[in-house]
């Protein structure tokens, strides 16, 4: 199953432990996330599952390419962080 | 006279209250986090605060008296995959809610209603409290709101939300950059009315079109609601015909600022924080001072004692002044954390707090 780990900051708005779920996309595996834990998807996603502008997500060491509609490939024993883009100082 | 308000800052929600020794700060909830608009609605008892957690995007809490909660923030429906989505600078313009920029109640005689603007410039309602919101079709299928544009923002917002005290079914709202748009059919139909605004920041054929003004905020008197007033980004504009038509005023030492405040029973008379222009957003010669006009706007008065005239440089946000029910008491906040306060409509100030963190709203509760 692939993992998929939050960052430890977004603990202190809303509940996320890492996670063991299925799927073969970025999108599938939140998807099934947020549908066990739904406050969590408008941390992470806006309305248009698009990922949130100063959010990054890192599956097997790769950032993801399609920020909009998360289709990248995750396998079965992937790992995915979902973490802030810092910039600046 | 009201003993509370509401401060919404870059680091918390603070409350200050009114005691025998006068205004202080006595309570804050959401500490480090940033709180840009609150709301109390006295129909209810519920208080309403809209955070922006930056990277975890834009939230609603709302307390009923026991604690608060977080609640559905106003959310955009599914982009079909058709549709082109910009702004009048033709830039993309997402669906999604990048800021909640007004929370109003409704009318006396839908308690449970409340409005919301928000920054891509979707108008939203709730008629249970903030439970559930619903986007504003009519506004944000309307053509001509694509014509609007981000300001100092980087999109177009509703800022300012006026349910007309004579029928809730009539509602202004003051866009950035957009106009003033009413309905009159409680949100079924709206039209621009912003004709007689000057935009010096188009061209100067386009200068006086209705739908690329840039009102700052947009209040309606209570008591003459025919008479309206907007801080504009290019001066001070007053509608005596219900926003028909307006009218631009000039006021001393400056007609530059965001913040206007109403008498809620004397619609000549109205206040505004001036800095010196568009790109030099401080007060004239460092000095912190309060325009107030008692004939709607032929003459100013600069209001001055209590606040500081050497080296201030605040400036009052949109949402940061805001005035009580007697229309004795005002109060305002400012980008470097001082909160000031009125009990003789402006005559003498005194300051509740010179340490908060950057303030973009006050409101009596």
């Amino acid at each position: 199953m692939t993992k998929v780990i939050f960052t430890a900051n977004l603990m202190r708005h809303v509940d996320c432990p890492a996670v063991d779920v299925d799927g073969h996309t970025v999108r599938e595996v939140l998807a099934k996330i947020f549908a066990e834990n739904p406050r969590l998807k408008s941390y992470v996603v806006d309305e248009q599952f698009a990922l949130r502008r100063h959010m990054g997500i890192i599956v097997d060491g790769e950032i993801v390419s399609d920020r909009n509609g998360l289709s990248d490939p995750v396998e079965s024993n992937s790992e995915v962080f979902v973490l802030q883009a810092l910039s600046g100082g | 006279m009201s003993d509370r308000m509401l401060i919404s800052t870059r680091k918390g929600l603070f409350t200050a209250s009114r005691s025998g020794s006068g205004w202080a700060v006595s309570n804050v909830d959401f500490l480090g986090d940033n709180v840009t608009l609150a709301l109390h609605d006295p129909r209810s008892g519920y208080s309403y605060a809209a955070l922006d957690h930056g990277h975890f995007g834009v939230k609603l809490h709302r307390n009923k008296g026991d604690g608060w909660q977080e609640i559905a923030a106003p959310a955009y429906p599914e982009k079909p995959a058709d549709v082109i989505s910009t702004d009048g600078w033709g830039k993309d313009l997402p669906w999604a809610t990048a800021l909640i920029w007004a929370l109003e109640t409704g009318g006396a005689d839908e308690p449970g209603v409340i409005w919301c603007g928000t920054l891509p410039g979707g108008l939203f309602k709730s008629e249970d409290h903030g439970e559930t919101w619903q986007l504003n079709r009519p506004l944000w299928d309307e053509p001509k709101r694509k014509r609007w544009m981000g300001g100092g923002r980087e999109l177009p917002g509703i800022h300012s939300i006026c349910v007309d005290p004579r029928s809730s079914r009539t509602i202004r709202v003051g866009v950035s950059c957009g106009g003033v748009w009413q309905t009159d059919d409680g949100g079924e139909s709206w039209a621009c009315r912003a004709t007689g605004m000057r935009a010096e920041f188009m061209p100067p054929e386009q200068a006086g079109d209705p739908e690329i003004q840039d009102p700052h905020l947009l209040v309606q008197s209570p008591s003459n609601p025919d008479r309206l007033w907007v801080q504009h980004h290019n001066g001070i504009f007053v509608s005596s015909d219900g926003s028909k038509n307006w009218t631009e005023i000039y006021a001393q030492p400056s007609s530059f600022g965001f913040a206007v405040a109403v008498h809620p029973n004397e619609p000549d008379t109205a206040w505004f924080v001036p800095g010196i222009k568009d790109e030099l957003r401080i007060p004239v010669d460092g000095k912190l001072v309060v325009t107030r006009t008692r004939d709607g706007g032929k003459s100013f008065e600069s209001l001055s004692n209590g606040l500081p005239q050497s080296h201030a440089y605040d400036i009052a946000l949109r949402h940061a002044l805001t005035i009580d029910k007697t229309g004795n008491s005002l109060a305002f906040g400012t980008t470097t954390g001082n909160v000031y306060v009125t009990e003789d409509q402006g005559d003498h100030w005194s300051t509740v707090s010179n340490s908060l963190p950057p303030i973009y709203a006050v409101r009596f509760a």
